[in-house]
């Protein structure tokens, strides 16, 4: 007979928590019935709303009306507002509908166990049987909150503003009204020449920029730790100590100091230069010479990190594995090249590529350091030195290209996530996680 | 005539050493010089001042348009709250994804990593849109949720050392009849000491340094914290109030460099643990 679970899964389908209380499940009944007015007084009412607003963004911007000789200004509707609060409804009524599902589940199996003569568990008992058998998810559920509203929710959003047209100085509300346009910001990045020019610019250096950012650090890093292990070698704590300053002094300052280090008129660099008889450079001025720059200043904050990293790792390697090659008369930079550089290559492969998606995002030490200048005439609204990550910063604070930005935090998002994916799928902690133990 | 070449390699070896030494302290030392030398400029002769005063220490804290004392205190408080927020945070949500094989854990950490990969600011209009809404914008509790929310999702090292931790430890205490949460506090926390600190001390200085959010948050100057007054300085007067930057700068990273330095072991643990664990 499947008496109970019937009863108790349509029961659960009118409403929230009556198949439960019809299963004398009452504390369980309660609150998800409790669970159940408090969506539909605060939540129901608001969902066509939410929706007209995300689908058509408002019809009425914000009007001045002559009343006699004053001008008033009668609200219209905010589409960016409309946007953010519909896709807030959205989400909540996503979860309230996973709620629901799971209530008809529970009522149906408990109904189930009550057709086959159990005794359904009183509320001290579901909230043992919950915290034992539930408590990943509970641990979880505090954090996906933030996640959910903090993180996923304005990423939507943005994904969601590439596709409308909400720029200065045309679409800005309230003033105005911004409408969705499909494709057509992407189309404008690669068909206007104005967009496509600087965007292919800053594509380019962005690249070079992260393959040489993250190739001298590391093997800048490589070299400095095989010169402190270097047999003989002595005091190799203090090397290491002083070696990892650069590390600990906190990014911001070190990057701010650096600018002014390198500044052309009046920074030392520039007097060291001087007092040798030589001119100066214009280190952060000229196009080529601000690139030169950016990437020593990261050699002396990234090589630290990279350091720290290989060290570890050659302290691991086996010592007969060394042996056997003296023993077979290897030299020392045959020893370097058939065992210490594969191993090392090996342990840190991850690392490195994490290394190069980071440096393709290098916000902070373009911003802090040039803030993407020299400003270049032949691009919109970006200068040299800037990565794709800083033009996407200025577009959105400075600039209020709002749909240009998210087109492009698209584009980066795809760049990256096709090489982190494809770098996690063959790291070990992905493959093998359950095999360690 | 080994004993020879070994000599000449060591001696280029102590050489290259020392002049990397020299390159990794200079900068570090300049401003510490500088923060001490009389009068305002960057320019200066020589490179050790021919006399020292602490005028600039002092002003930092009498200067009525600068606000370094209550900058200091805030961002000491938002670096605190969210440190404390985001460890806990994180080894419970990574502890629960590293120990426990549930429905709909493989989607959870893929989700993670793909959400790790959008550039953070791409979400800055939303976050701003959503405080102002909540009527949250300018306030110390706004950045501190935004800092301990976004943690979550920097967390696979600790899941990485989790990984590590042999399952038998506490399935003995399970059958024993240990609750998770008591397996979690008593063997599980004394374990993850090393990374407990690793998580604690990035998310104290992350807070400390940040200034992306910081500056969308924090509008009024009353509010701001280090980082943003700090940036502001340097891009408002840039040559004229550098001695004054210096000052402000080596007191902001006294502190942080202690703590790296004292809890070297620890951060070089941690790092590599993720390295090998990817």
């Amino acid at each position: 007979m499947n008496r109970h679970r019937a009863t108790a899964g349509v029961l659960s389908v009118l409403s929230m928590g009556l198949g439960q209380l019809y299963n004398r499940q009452i504390g369980k009944g309660l609150v998800l019935l409790g669970l159940q007015v408090i969506s539909l007084i605060y939540l129901a009412p608001k969902v066509g709303h939410a929706l007209w607003g995300l689908i058509t963004l408002g019809d009425q911007a914000q009007q001045r009306v002559k009343v006699g000789k004053i001008t008033k200004v009668i609200q219209g509707d905010h589409s960016i507002y409309l946007m953010i609060d519909g896709l807030i409804i959205v989400l909540l009524l996503l979860v309230v509908i996973g709620i629901y599902v799971a209530n008809i589940y529970d009522a149906q199996r408990i109904g189930k166990a009550r057709d086959e003569g159990a005794k359904p568990n009183n509320f001290v008992q579901s909230y043992r049987f919950v915290t034992d058998y539930y408590f990943p998810h509970i641990m979880l559920a505090i954090p996906a909150i933030g996640v959910l509203f903090l993180t996923i929710l304005p990423i939507l959003f943005t994904i969601m503003l590439a596709f409308t047209n909400y720029s200065s100085p045309g679409h800005i509300p309230p003033a105005k009204l911004v409408d969705w346009v499909g494709f057509q910001t992407f189309a404008d990045l690669i068909q206007l020449k104005s967009w496509s020019g600087t965007f292919l610019g800053i594509l380019k250096w962005t690249v070079i920029w992260a393959v040489v950012a993250t190739g001298t650090t590391y093997f800048g890093g490589l070299l400095v730790a095989l010169l402190i292990e270097q047999q003989g070698v002595r005091f190799k704590k203090m090397w290491r100590t002083i070696f990892i300053l650069p590390y600990a002094i906190p990014q911001l300052i070190s990057l701010l100091v650096m600018r002014n280090l390198f500044n052309g008129q009046f920074g030392p660099i520039n007097q060291y230069f001087k007092s040798f008889g030589l001119d100066g450079l214009p280190w952060l001025t000229d196009p080529f010479w601000a690139k030169v720059t950016v990437i020593v200043v990261n050699m002396w904050v990234g090589i630290p990190v990279s350091m720290v990293l290989i060290l570890g790792v050659l302290t691991s390697i086996p010592r007969d594995m060394y042996e056997a090659a003296e023993v077979d008369g290897a030299s020392a930079f045959q020893k370097f090249r058939i065992i210490t550089l594969p191993f090392v290559l090996f342990s840190t492969a991850p690392i490195l590529i994490a290394q190069f998606a980071g440096n393709f995002n290098n916000f902070n030490l373009i911003f802090l350091l040039t803030g993407g200048a020299p400003v270049n005439g032949d691009y919109q609204y970006a200068g040299h030195t800037d990565l794709l990550v800083t033009w996407l910063y200025n577009l959105t604070l400075n600039f209020s290209q709002f749909n240009m930005a998210s087109a492009i935090g698209i584009i980066i998002f795809i760049i990256v996530a096709a090489f982190s994916i494809w770098n996690y799928r063959r790291s070990r902690s992905f493959k093998e996680e359950d095999m360690i133990q | 005539m080994n004993k020879r070449s070994g000599f000449v390699r060591l001696t280029f070896t102590y050489i290259a050493l020392a002049a990397i030494a020299v390159c990794s302290l200079y900068p570090a030392l300049w401003v510490l010089l500088s923060s001490l030398r009389p009068g305002p400029s960057l320019y200066s002769k020589r490179f050790w001042p021919s006399s020292f005063t602490l005028d600039h220490y002092r002003e930092l804290f009498t200067n009525k348009t600068f606000l370094y004392g209550t900058w200091y205190v805030n961002t000491l408080k938002i670096a605190t709250l969210s440190m404390i927020f985001s460890t806990i945070l994180i080894t419970l949500s990574m502890y629960a994804l590293s120990r426990f094989r549930f429905r709909g854990r493989k989607t959870t950490l893929t989700v993670m990593l793909v959400l790790g990969m959008f550039p953070s600011f791409m979400s800055l209009i939303a976050i701003y849109v959503i405080l102002l809404q909540l009527n949250l914008l300018d306030t110390h509790a706004a950045i501190i949720l935004v800092y301990s929310a976004g943690s979550v999702l920097s967390g696979f090292i600790v899941k990485g050392f989790y990984d590590t931790i042999p399952r038998s430890l506490d399935e003995a205490a399970r059958i024993d009849g240990a609750s998770h949460l008591q397996v979690f506090a008593r063997i599980m926390l004394p374990l993850s000491r090393p990374v407990l600190t690793y998580v604690a001390l990035t998310s104290f200085t992350g807070a400390w340094v940040d200034f992306i959010f910081a500056r969308l948050v924090l509008r009024t100057k009353e509010k701001w914290t280090l980082a943003v007054g700090m940036w502001d300085l340097v891009n408002s007067f840039q040559n004229s109030n550098f001695t004054l930057f210096a000052a402000g700068a080596v007191l902001i990273a006294i502190p942080i460099t202690l703590l790296f330095v004292f809890l070297q072991n620890f951060l070089v643990q941690g790092l590599t643990s993720g390295a090998s664990k990817g």
